[in-house]
C-alpha cells in the first residue's frame, strides 16, 4: 500500500479523498492555486504545494506541476478527483513515465473513452445501442447546420472534451445552432483546452441513469447499482439518488451487464460510470463513460456500504476487488442535491465571495461533503459548489424527507444560495412520486423561474407561529434592559398580529411549561423551542413535526426561511396591526424598461445599439461570468432607447446595461 | 357630582379628537397617523400620560379668538419605552396644520424642562406646517424658546426627533440640534426653504422631495441618521434604538441580558482580512460578530459609508461602534465621514458610552475638492472628538492604519485605553510603496520594487508599532470579541476627566 498520495484537485473532492486516504493510514499532499493558498483541503493535508495563479490552466492542469510535486513530496501516487485532469490520458501517460500510480484506470480506457466521439465508435462497434449523431470532426458553423439539419432538431452540441454540463448547448432550430456553435467551441477551449464540438440527436423526455463500475487489476470486475440523475438544469446534475425509482431488477441487470461489458472491453479497471439515458419504455441508449470517479459518487456509497475512493487506492496499488458481483447488496435509498452559490431566484446566477455564516446540518443518515468553511471564499474561478448533501434512509421517502429537514437546517449567509430551490424539489409532488421524472423535470416544473416554494398550510402556520413566539420571547427579553420606571418592564399581553404575505393573522403565545401554546386565528397549536433571542436558528417541534426555521433579524420583523422558501414577517400589537392599515403600500419602481447586469461580470458582446427594433428573445448582450457566458436575451419586443456600457466594461449587479423606450 | 366627572371625560373626549374628524381622515388618506396614534405605537401600551391637554392658544388676531381646539396642535406628555421613562411631544397636523404657536411652544417646553430635571430622553414627533403665522413674533418666540431648550439639554439627556410631515423654515432647527433625526420616506421632508423660493431665488427647479426628502438627507447631506419606510417603520425603530440609549448623562448604559457569550470565539475572522492588501473586505462582518446577538443599529447607514457609526451590545451594556469601511472608497477619510463620526464620538462620550473602534484607513482622501471643502478643518473635529473623549476607547486595527489618519482612528496617544491589532495591521506613515517613492526618489524601477519589498518587511506588520507600545497587544482575529468584552468589563470603573474649561473650542 502508498505511504503517501498526492491529491491533484481541489474543493470538496479533494477534501473527500484525503478523509479516506488518513483512515486509510496514507499521508496527503495538497496542490493549490493562489486562490486556494487558505483552502480547506490545504489545511486538512499533511503537505501542500503551491501550482500557480488561480486560472485552472496555470495551477490545476498543469500535469507537469503536479508530477514534480509527487517527486518533492515523495508521494507515489495521485488521486485526480473529478474534473481537471482525472480524463486526460496525456497526465495517465505522464504519471507512468514518472514512475508514479495514477488512482484511476488505465490509459487506454481513459483514451478510449474519454474522448466523446471515439467513445461513441467503440459503444457502436461493441454491440451498444447509441443515440444517432455525427461522429467526426466538425468544420465549422455551416458543416454544423448541415450536420444538424440531417439528423434533425432538437439537437445536442457539446465540447468533445466536456463535462458536467459545461460546453453543452441545445439547439431546436438552425438559428440556435448558428448562435450557439461558435460559443460552444469557445467554452470547450477555455474550460478544457479543447476546441472540438459534436453534435448528437437529443432524446427527449429522457431520463439519466447511469451505472457504477468498479474493477481491478486482475480482471475483477463489478456493477455497483445505478444512480437516477435526471432532476438537471440545462444540463447540470441538481439532484441524484440510488437507486432509481424507474429501474426494476432486470433493467438494473440489463444495464449494469451491458456497462461490464463495455468496461471489459477497454481494459477498464477502477472506479468508473457509464451513462445512460432511458426512455419512457425503460429502453435505453449508451451515453457516455466517464472515466473518474463522479461528483455523485457518494450516493452509492451509502447504499452499497462501500467507500469508492478507498477501493480505487487499493486497485491502484495493485490489490483484488476481493468481492464479486453477488456479494453487491444494496440497502436502503439515498438522496444526493448539490449545494450550489447561485440565486435561483434571479436565474440561477452564479454568485461568489465570502460565506459568512456556515453551519451544514449533522445528524444520523445525514451526509455533508464539502471543501469550505465558515470564512471560505466561494471563488470565481472555479465549480461554484458549496457542498453535497446526502442523506440515506431505508425508504426513498424518508431519505426525501431528511433531505428537506437537512435543507432547512443548512444555514449558509453572505453569498446567494440554491437550498430555497433543492428544498422546493423535496417537497414538489411530482418528484417525491419519482415515476415521473425526466430530466425536463425543472424546465417543465419551473416554466418561469424559480420564486420560492409555495407555502402550504402548514408551512403558513409555522412561520406564523415561529414568528409569534420569536418575537413574544424577544419582547419579554426587551423588558428585562434595567432603568425601569415602575420597577418591572411594561406589559405586553398575549395577543399579537403576524402579518405574512399581506395576510394579518390573530395569534396568541402563552408560556405552557417546555413549550409554546399558540393560538392562529383561533386554532390551537404547540410549538416546543430553545431557541435564544440572536440565534440564526430555531430548532423545534411544532404539532409534533420537527422543525428547523432560519432567523434572519429585520430593522422592524424577521425573515424566516423554511420549507424552500423565505417569508418576510412582522409581528405587532393589535394596536399597532390595526393602525398599519392606514401605511400606503410601496410601489416597487418599474425596472422593466430597463436591462439590468444580472450577475457581476464582464460585458463582451453588445448585439443591438440606440434605435433598434428588438423582438422578443433576440440576444441584447452577453455577459461574461464564473467562465460562462450568458446571452441576455430581450423579453419581449420593444426599442432600445440607449445603450449605457460599453463592450470591455466590468459590472455590477443590477447595473443598468441599457434602457428601452417606454 | 357625578356631572362634573362627566364634563372632564367629554373634554378629554373633544381634546382627543383634534382638528376633527375630517382632518384625521385626510391624514390616514396621506399615509400618515396622527399626532395620538404615534404615540400608541411608539410608547408602551398604556403608559403615555398626557400633560396639558386643554392649552389653547392665546391669539385674538385674524378671526383666530373664535378658532380654539384644545391641545393647540402638540400632544405632550411621558411614557415608557420598555419600562423606561421617555418625555415625548407629538404634533398634530389636525390642528391648524400642526402649526406652532406660543402656548405650542410652551407645551414643548414644559416637558423638555422636565426631562432635564429628572434626566429622561426627549423624543419629537415632527409634523408641523410651521410658524402660527396669525400669532407673528410670538410664533418665534416660541421656537427659539425651544431651541434654547435643545440646546441646554445637549449632553444632558438624549433627543431623538422624528420629522414624519412637513418641517420647513425656522422648524427645521429644533431637530437640528438634537441628537438623531430619523425620517420617514416619501412623507417628511426639511428644508430652510422651500422649492418655490429657491426657484425665486436662485432659478433652481427642484421638488420637495429632492431638496429636503428622507433620502437625500440620509444620503446627500447627512442631516437625517435614518430614513425609514413608513410611520409604523419608523416608530417601531425608535423603540428599538431607545433600548441602547442611556437615560441621561450620569446614570451610565443600560444593560440588557443576553445570552450570547462574551468569550465566543469566531474562527471565522481569522480569514476576514483578504491576502492581497487591495481587496475589500466588508468591516459589517466584524461587527455582527463582535456584537452580541449579531445585533448592530446602524445611523447614517447611506451617507459617507466609508465611515459606519452605530450601536451594538457587548455582554448586554451599550456600546458605540466606529469603524473605517473597506468596502467604500477604502475605507479613506473625508470630509464627510469625519463629520459623521465626529459628532457620533461626541454623542458617546456626552452620555458615557464606551467607543469601540474599528481600524482599516489608506489616510485622508486627496483632492482639490477636498482641500477646498476645508478637510483640514473638518477631519480635525474627528480628531478632537476622540481626542477629547474620557469614555473607555477600545481600537482594533485590523489592517491599515496609515499616516495622520492612524492618529486620528483613536489611536494611543489620543488616551485609547486598549489599542490592539490583528497580525494583518499595518501601521506606518504612509503604504509601503509611496513611502519607498519618496525616500528613494529618481531610482530605477528594480530598486523601487526591492526597497519597496524592504520597507514592507519592516513597517507591514504591527509589531514595530508594538514594539513602541503604541499597540497594546496583537491579537487573534477569532478573539476580537473576546477580547473587547474583557476590555470593557475591566474599564467599567475607568475615570478620566479634561481640565476644567467653560467649553471646549472644536473647530466647526
Amino acid at each position: 500500500m502508498f505511504k503517501k498520495i498526492l491529491i491533484a484537485n481541489r474543493g470538496e473532492i479533494a477534501c473527500r479523498v484525503m478523509r479516506t486516504a488518513r483512515a486509510m493510514g496514507i499521508a496527503t499532499v495538497a496542490v493549490y492555486s493562489d486562490a486556494d493558498a487558505g483552502a480547506l483541503h490545504v489545511e486538512m493535508a499533511d503537505e501542500s504545494v503551491r501550482l500557480g495563479p488561480p486560472p485552472a490552466a496555470e495551477s490545476y492542469l498543469l500535469g507537469d506541476a503536479i508530477i514534480a510535486a509527487c517527486k518533492a513530496t515523495g508521494a507515489e501516487a495521485v488521486h485526480p478527483g473529478y474534473g481537471f485532469l482525472s480524463e486526460r490520458a496525456s497526465f495517465r501517460e505522464a504519471c507512468d513515465a514518472a514512475g508514479i500510480a495514477f488512482i484511476g484506470p488505465p490509459t487506454k480506457a481513459i483514451a478510449a473513452m474519454g474522448d466523446k466521439i471515439e467513445s461513441k465508435k467503440l459503444a457502436k462497434a461493441a454491440g451498444v445501442s447509441v443515440v444517432p449523431g455525427f461522429i467526426g470532426e466538425i468544420d465549422g458553423t455551416e458543416h454544423a447546420v448541415r450536420i444538424a439539419t440531417e439528423i434533425g432538431y432538437p439537437v445536442m452540441m457539446k465540447a468533445s472534451a466536456g463535462g458536467g454540463g459545461k460546453g453543452m448547448r441545445l439547439a431546436w432550430s438552425e438559428a440556435d445552432v448558428r448562435e450557439g456553435f461558435e460559443a460552444t467551441k469557445r467554452e470547450g477551449l477555455a474550460s478544457f483546452g479543447d476546441d472540438r464540438v459534436f453534435i448528437e440527436k437529443f432524446v427527449e423526455q429522457p431520463r439519466h441513469i447511469e451505472i457504477q463500475v468498479l474493477g481491478d487489476q486482475h480482471g475483477g470486475l463489478v456493477y455497483l447499482g445505478e444512480r437516477d440523475c435526471s432532476i438537471q438544469r440545462r444540463h447540470q446534475k441538481v439532484v441524484e439518488e440510488a437507486p432509481s425509482p424507474f429501474v426494476t431488477p432486470e433493467m438494473r441487470k440489463a444495464m449494469g451487464e451491458q456497462a461490464v461489458a463495455l468496461a471489459r472491453g477497454v481494459g477498464y479497471f477502477s472506479a468508473g460510470t457509464v451513462e445512460f439515458i432511458a426512455g419512457a419504455d425503460r429502453s435505453f441508449y449508451f451515453l457516455e463513460m466517464n472515466t473518474r470517479l463522479q461528483v455523485e459518487h457518494p450516493v452509492t456509497e451509502c447504499i452499497t456500504g462501500r467507500d469508492l475512493v478507498a477501493d480505487m487506492i487499493r486497485v491502484a496499488a495493485g490489490e483484488p476487488l476481493g468481492f464479486a458481483q453477488d456479494d453487491v447488496k444494496l440497502s436502503g435509498h439515498a438522496i444526493e442535491t448539490r449545494v450550489y452559490a447561485e440565486d435561483p431566484y434571479r436565474g440561477f446566477l452564479p454568485s461568489t465571495g465570502r460565506l459568512t455564516r456556515l453551519v451544514p446540518p449533522q445528524g444520523e443518515g445525514v451526509r455533508v461533503d464539502t471543501g469550505v468553511v465558515e470564512g471560505s471564499e466561494i471563488s470565481r474561478f472555479y465549480d461554484p459548489m458549496i457542498a453535497k448533501l446526502i442523506t440515506h434512509a431505508p425508504t426513498r421517502a424518508q431519505a426525501i424527507a431528511e433531505q428537506a429537514a437537512a435543507l432547512d437546517a443548512y444555514l449558509v449567509r453572505g453569498i446567494s444560495h440554491n437550498i430555497d430551490f433543492l428544498a422546493s424539489l423535496m417537497h414538489h409532488p411530482r418528484f417525491v412520486a419519482g415515476e415521473a421524472v425526466t430530466t425536463a423535470f425543472i424546465a417543465e416544473e419551473y416554466p418561469d423561474g424559480f420564486h420560492g416554494n409555495p407555502a402550504t398550510d402548514a408551512t403558513r402556520d409555522t412561520v406564523v407561529a415561529v414568528a409569534a413566539v420569536l418575537h413574544a420571547t424577544a419582547s419579554e427579553r426587551a423588558q428585562l434592559i434595567d432603568g425601569q420606571l415602575n420597577g418591572h418592564g411594561a406589559a405586553f399581553g398575549t395577543d399579537w398580529i403576524v402579518q405574512l404575505d399581506g395576510t394579518d393573522h390573530e395569534v396568541t403565545v402563552e408560556d405552557a411549561g417546555g413549550g409554546f401554546a399558540v393560538t392562529i386565528d383561533g386554532t390551537d397549536h404547540m410549538l416546543s423551542t430553545e431557541w435564544r433571542v440572536g440565534e440564526p436558528l430555531l430548532r423545534g417541534r411544532f404539532d409534533r413535526r420537527d422543525i428547523a426555521v432560519g432567523v434572519d433579524a429585520l430593522p422592524v420583523g424577521y425573515r424566516l426561511t423554511t420549507a424552500g422558501a423565505s417569508h418576510a414577517v412582522r409581528v405587532l400589537t393589535p394596536r399597532a396591526a390595526a393602525l398599519a392599515k392606514h401605511m400606503i403600500a410601496k410601489v416597487p419602481p418599474d425596472l422593466s424598461r430597463f436591462l439590468l447586469c444580472p450577475m457581476p461580470g464582464l460585458i463582451v458582446k453588445l448585439d443591438v445599439a440606440a434605435g433598434d427594433k428588438v423582438e422578443a428573445g433576440q440576444p441584447l448582450a452577453t455577459v461574461e461570468a464564473m467562465k460562462m457566458e450568458n446571452i441576455l436575451r430581450a423579453e419581449k419586443s420593444a426599442t432600445v432607447k440607449e445603450v449605457r456600457v460599453k463592450a470591455g466594461e466590468s459590472l455590477a449587479v443590477d447595473a443598468v446595461i441599457l434602457e428601452f423606450e417606454v | 357630582m357625578l356631572k362634573t366627572l362627566a364634563e372632564l371625560d367629554r373634554r378629554r373626549d373633544a381634546a382627543r379628537m383634534g382638528g376633527g374628524q375630517k382632518r384625521i381622515d385626510a391624514q390616514h388618506a396621506k399615509g400618515r397617523l396622527t399626532a395620538r396614534e404615534r404615540l400608541d405605537v411608539l410608547l408602551d401600551p398604556g403608559s403615555f400620560e398626557e400633560v396639558d391637554m386643554y392649552v389653547e392658544h392665546n391669539c385674538v388676531d385674524f378671526g383666530m379668538a373664535e378658532q380654539k381646539i384644545p391641545g393647540d396642535g402638540v400632544v405632550t406628555g411621558s411614557g415608557t419605552i420598555n419600562g423606561r421613562l421617555v418625555y415625548v411631544f407629538s404634533q398634530d397636523f389636525t390642528v391648524f396644520g400642526g402649526s406652532l404657536s406660543e402656548r405650542h411652544a410652551q407645551k414643548i417646553c414644559k416637558i423638555m424642562d422636565t426631562a432635564m430635571k429628572v434626566g429622561a430622553p426627549v423624543i419629537g414627533l415632527n409634523d408641523s406646517g410651521g410658524a402660527r403665522i396669525q400669532e407673528g413674533v410670538a410664533s418665534l418666540g416660541g421656537y427659539a424658546e425651544v431651541f434654547q431648550r435643545n440646546v441646554l439639554a445637549s449632553g444632558v439627556v438624549p433627543q431623538i426627533s422624528l420629522i414624519m410631515g412637513p418641517c420647513a423654515g425656522g422648524a427645521v432647527y429644533s431637530p437640528a440640534m438634537t441628537d438623531f433625526i430619523f425620517m420617514v420616506k416619501d412623507s417628511s421632508y426639511m428644508f430652510v426653504t422651500g422649492p418655490d423660493v429657491v426657484k425665486t431665488v436662485t432659478n433652481e427647479i427642484v421638488t420637495q422631495e429632492e431638496l429636503g426628502g428622507a433620502l437625500t438627507h440620509s444620503t446627500k447631506s447627512g442631516v437625517a441618521d435614518l430614513a425609514c419606510e413608513d410611520d409604523i417603520d419608523a416608530l417601531l425603530r425608535t423603540r428599538t434604538f431607545f433600548d441602547f440609549l442611556p437615560l441621561n448623562n450620569r446614570d451610565g448604559v443600560p444593560f440588557r441580558p443576553s445570552a450570547d457569550d462574551g468569550e465566543r470565539l469566531e474562527p471565522s475572522l481569522d480569514t476576514l482580512v483578504p491576502a492581497s492588501a487591495n481587496q475589500p473586505y466588508d468591516m459589517k462582518e466584524l461587527i455582527a460578530k463582535v456584537a452580541d446577538e449579531g445585533a448592530f443599529f446602524e445611523v447614517q447607514p447611506g451617507h459617507a459609508a466609508n465611515i459606519v457609526i452605530g450601536f451594538a451590545r457587548i455582554e448586554g451594556h451599550t456600546v458605540g461602534i466606529v469603524a473605517n469601511q473597506p468596502m467604500v472608497l477604502a475605507g479613506v477619510l473625508d470630509i464627510n465621514s469625519a463629520k459623521k463620526a465626529g459628532r457620533f464620538v461626541r454623542f458617546c462620550d456626552a452620555f458615557g458610552i464606551p467607543i469601540v473602534t474599528f481600524v482599516d484607513v489608506p489616510g485622508f482622501l486627496p483632492g482639490v475638492a477636498q482641500e477646498l471643502g476645508g478637510i483640514i478643518k473638518h477631519g480635525a473635529k474627528l480628531l478632537f472628538a476622540y481626542a477629547e473623549a474620557t469614555v473607555p476607547k477600545i481600537t482594533v486595527i485590523t489592517r491599515k492604519a496609515y499616516g495622520g489618519a492612524y492618529d486620528v482612528m483613536a489611536s494611543k496617544h489620543l488616551r485609547g485605553d486598549l489599542n490592539y491589532a490583528w497580525p494583518t495591521a499595518e501601521i506606518a506613515v504612509m503604504g509601503a510603496k509611496g513611502a519607498v517613492e519618496i525616500i528613494f526618489r529618481g531610482k530605477s524601477p528594480e530598486e523601487i520594487a526591492e526597497r519597496t519589498a524592504e520597507y514592507e518587511a519592516r513597517f507591514a506588520n504591527p509589531f514595530v508599532a508594538a514594539s513602541m507600545g503604541f499597540i497594546d497587544e496583537v491579537i487573534m482575529p477569532h478573539s476580537t470579541r473576546r477580547r473587547i468584552a474583557i476590555g470593557l468589563r475591566k474599564l467599567r470603573t475607568k475615570k478620566l476627566e479634561n481640565p476644567w474649561k467653560k467649553h471646549d473650542n472644536i473647530p466647526l
